[in-house]
This record gives structure tokens, C-alpha cells and sequence, in this order.
């Protein structure tokens, strides 16, 4: 693997993270995050629809018209969900139930579409495929993170499998029912944003505009 | 390409005139200007065309697996609520084994002949021919709607009635609930209730689905001594030692208007309106 594509896979975990650096798709990492099993399969289907629609946009650029260029984009990304969402109702039918709604919207997750405008419409397909599979990754590794967190302090299991004994069947831990509602993913993805920020320093954003002192005597009129 | 297309032609004369023109056609226009308007036009007929073409192979390919899936997770609801759903269940096989289909024409309570197998409750209280409205005055469970005939399942056990199984729906707070409710062969003994399709707050009114609150039920009675139907939900906890608590059930916490449409759709079908002439034909049959 050249350095390039070392570069396009790997940088979008950490340093460039659509999650933590972007903030796009945090609206689907609230709400499926409750349970490991969701969170994998919504990972695999996001990375997989990143991956082939950031190729087949990537492949038809040079003969997209750019006064339809997003309904292009659009389109490509509805049908491979479409796909992706009839796929998971024939082969895992109880986690396509508890996921609902949520596939239908990665139509409208930004991290596809901001990986179409800013990579695929300006790079050939292979590239842009590893890209959406990095950037896929990225969304996937901060999915699994939070999941780890809510299932096991939401319910003292993980994947299904008991981790912390709950004190209803006689052990000692008394599940956090805080942490199976979404906004406790709010909270753990804002803690990992500041580990991030904490760890690479570079990622934090510089100030838009900086708050003057007040002049002296100045106050209190306003 | 160049191979494919001489086998085309090998095949099929015309097969392969037509593929010509379809070339020089395309060639022509992807060498147009990207925004001239017949260009745009023709990408976007074409983005269309192809993107029509996959979604429909892959709903018409993968629809008898989903047919399935979802015909399975109905067995499963069933075999939940008469409580031989365990991790390890064959559930076809224990479907077959243990439980029977029937058709029941509510207003008279009889059976009624048909392709039990086929028949759909949900879609047939849809269907105009198969319907039948609810006058307001009625209408308890809010649902406007119902079939005119049920599709009931009976548990047997040997040869034995174990338990009769009613399809029940009404509207909670957000949506309409639909679930089953098992009854004792004495058609007034509760056994288990799930509402298997809810789309209550989750956390409050969701809380139908809480195993611990489901097993309240079991062992509730039905009707009170008059025949009327008494089973309800109470705010709070139920006091033991009233008499009638054999008829109640502890109310969701947080959530009074799901618990008041639980209570509403099960007056509603356990009425005169809904399965009360059926389960009157099984008591006096019995």
C-alpha cells in the first residue's frame, strides 16, 4: 500500500475524523448507538454505502452536468441504501427492525454526501472507494466506542453477552438507564472529542472572533 | 468489448446493429459540452434508468427472504405470547406443532371456512370489502377501522385446548399498538399479552414490551361476575387486598395516556364489538 492510500484509509480514524473533526452524522451515532449489534451493522451499512457511491459518483464526474450535479449525487446514494436497506431485511431481519428508520436516513447522513462533494467529484473512483471506506471507518470507530459505553453501563452487557452483573439477577451493578436514552451519547461523544482534542492538540479549532475586555468604567450600561 | 461484441453479432444480427447505434448515440453525447442541455438531459435519463434497474433487482430478488423473515417474526410473536418461545425453539417447527390458524367471523363468533394461511387481519381491516366501520360511540380502542373476520390461533396440547390466542390493536399515545393477547382455554384467564408492534415512548409508554410488566398479567381474570368486561390498568401499583384485583393491572409508570389505550383496546375487544360472542360460543362448547 502506497503512502498516499496509507494517507486516504487511515487519516480519517483520528486526525481528520468525520465524527470528532467534522461533526457530520452525529444524528445516527445518538440514536442506534444503545446496543453493540446496531452499532456494527449501521457502521457496515454506512461504510458500505460511503465506499460504492463515492466510486460510481467518482466514476460518471467527468459527465456530470454541474447544474444537476447533487441530484446526481442523490440519486446514487438513494438506490445503494435502497439496496443496502433490502439487503438487511432479508439477512438480519431483528437488527433492520431495531435499526428502523435510521438506514433509510443515511441518504441524509453528511458524512455520504460531504465525502461526494469534497473527494469523489474531484478524484478517480478507486481512490475515492478507499475513501469512503477510511472516512466509513472513521464513523464506525467512534459508533463503536459510544456503543461500548452505553450497552455496558445501560444494561451490563455487551453484544448481548451479560458483563456487569445487574443486581436484579443478584450481582452487584445497578444499570445506568440514563445511558440507553440518546442524550447520553451526546456526553459520551463530547468526552471523546476533548480525549481527541487533548491528544492532538492541532485539532482544536482557533477562535472565530476573540471577546474584548471591557475598557475600564465601561460597564454595566449595555 | 470488442470480443462480447462479435459474440453479440454471432447470436443475434439485430441484436448487434442495435448495439452499434446505441454507441455512436452515446459517443455523441458524451462528447457534448457537460452542461448543454441535451447533455444533461440524457446523463440524467440514463442515471435514472440504471439506478431504476437495481433497485427493483434488488427488491423483486430479495423479496420471498423477506416474505419469510417476516412471516417468521410473526410466528415468534405468537409463540411468545402463549409462552413456548424459548432461546432455542425451532420456531417453524413448533409453530406447526402446536398451534392452529383459524378464521372467525366476529360478529357471530362462528368459524368462518378460508386460506387461513393467506388471510392478513391488518391488511383485510384496510380493504373496504373486508371491513367493516367502527361508529364513533364505539369506537373505544380509537382504531375507525376493523375486519369483520379475525384471525385467531388456538395453542392445543395433545389433543387438548391449551389456550386461544386474540389478535388485539388500539391507539396509545403516538401509535397504534398492536399485539395478541392468550387467554386460558376458559376464555377468561389471562395468560401472557404482547404488543409486538408499538411505537410508544421509549422508556415510558415503550415500556409495554418490559418483560416484568407483561408478566403482571398472567392469571388476571377477564370479566367480572356480571360478564362485563372489568379487566383494566390502575394508576400505580394494584392493592391486593381489593376484591376486584384479580381484575387489575398495574398501570405504566410515566405513561397514562398508553396505560388508558390498553385498557381501552382491551374493553374494546374483549366487548360485545369484538371477541366476547367467540369466546361465549368456546365457554358454552366447553
Amino acid at each position: 500500500m502506497d503512502k498516499e492510500t496509507k494517507k486516504v484509509l487511515f487519516e480519517p480514524l483520528v486526525d481528520n475524523n468525520p465524527i470528532t473533526l467534522q461533526v457530520l452524522g452525529v444524528c445516527s451515532a445518538l440514536a442506534v448507538t444503545s446496543q453493540m449489534s446496531t452499532s456494527l451493522i449501521m457502521a457496515l451499512a454506512l461504510t458500505s454505502v460511503t465506499a460504492c457511491s463515492s466510486a460510481a459518483i467518482s466514476a460518471v464526474r467527468q459527465h456530470t452536468p454541474s447544474s444537476i450535479r447533487i441530484i446526481v449525487q442523490m440519486i446514487i446514494i438513494a438506490s445503494l441504501v435502497i439496496v443496502v436497506d433490502q439487503l438487511l431485511k432479508a439477512f438480519a431481519f431483528d437488527v433492520s427492525k431495531k435499526l428502523s428508520v435510521f438506514v433509510g436516513l443515511i441518504i441524509t447522513n453528511c458524512i455520504v454526501m460531504g465525502r461526494a462533494e469534497a473527494y469523489a467529484m474531484k478524484n478517480p473512483p478507486l481512490k475515492s472507494f478507499i475513501d469512503g471506506i477510511g472516512n466509513g471507518l472513521g464513523y464506525s470507530l467512534i459508533l463503536i466506542m459510544v456503543a461500548f459505553f452505553r450497552e455496558t453501563l445501560g444494561s451490563g452487557k455487551l453484544l448481548g453477552f451479560d458483563v456487569l452483573p445487574l443486581v436484579k439477577d443478584g450481582g452487584w451493578y445497578v444499570p445506568n438507564g440514563m445511558m440507553l436514552l440518546p442524550p447520553s451519547a451526546f456526553f459520551i461523544i463530547g468526552l471523546i472529542i476533548w480525549g481527541f482534542r487533548t491528544w492532538k492538540p492541532k485539532q482544536v479549532e482557533h477562535n472565530e472572533f476573540k471577546i474584548m475586555a471591557i475598557a475600564h468604567g465601561e460597564g454595566g450600561h449595555h | 468489448m470488442l470480443n462480447a461484441e462479435k459474440k453479440t453479432c454471432k447470436y443475434n444480427e439485430q441484436l448487434c446493429k442495435y448495439y452499434e447505434q446505441f454507441r455512436v448515440y452515446a459517443d455523441r453525447i458524451l462528447a457534448l459540452s457537460n452542461d448543454s442541455l441535451e447533455k444533461t438531459i440524457n446523463v440524467a435519463l440514463a442515471l435514472c434508468l440504471v439506478c431504476a434497474v437495481l433497485v427493483s433487482l434488488a427488491t423483486v430478488a430479495l423479496r420471498p427472504l423477506q416474505g419469510y423473515n417476516k412471516a417468521l417474526d410473526m410466528k415468534k410473536n405468537i409463540l411468545d405470547v402463549a409462552g413456548l418461545l424459548q432461546d432455542d425453539t425451532n420456531i417453524d417447527e413448533a409453530f406447526k406443532d402446536r398451534i392452529e390458524a383459524k378464521l372467525v367471523d366476529l360478529a357471530t363468533g362462528e368459524y368462518v371456512d378460508g386460506n387461513v394461511d393467506e388471510y392478513d387481519q391488518r391488511k383485510a381491516a384496510k380493504d373496504p370489502a373486508t371491513n367493516e366501520s367502527i361508529p364513533v360511540d364505539k369506537d373505544i380502542a380509537s382504531i375507525r377501522m376493523k375486519a369483520k373476520v379475525a384471525k385467531v390461533f388456538l395453542v392445543k396440547n395433545g389433543g387438548q385446548l391449551q389456550s386461544i390466542i386474540l389478535p388485539i390493536n388500539g391507539y396509545g399515545l403516538w401509535s397504534t399498538m398492536y399485539g395478541f393477547l392468550a387467554l386460558e382455554a376458559d376464555g377468561q384467564t389471562v395468560q401472557s399479552i404482547n404488543l409486538y408492534d408499538q411505537g410508544e415512548t421509549p422508556g415510558l409508554g415503550g415500556e409495554v414490551v418490559n418483560p416484568n410488566w407483561r408478566a403482571l398479567w398472567k392469571g388476571k381474570k377477564v370479566y367480572g361476575e356480571n360478564g362485563e368486561v372489568a379487566l383494566t390498568l390502575v394508576k400505580g401499583t394494584v392493592d391486593t387486598s381489593r376484591p376486584d384485583a384479580v381484575n387489575k393491572v398495574d398501570g405504566l409508570a410515566g405513561a397514562t395516556l398508553t396505560s388508558r389505550g390498553v385498557s381501552n383496546l382491551i374493553l374494546y375487544w374483549m366487548g360485545p364489538e369484538g371477541f366476547a360472542p367467540y369466546l361465549n360460543k368456546i365457554k358454552s362448547n366447553g
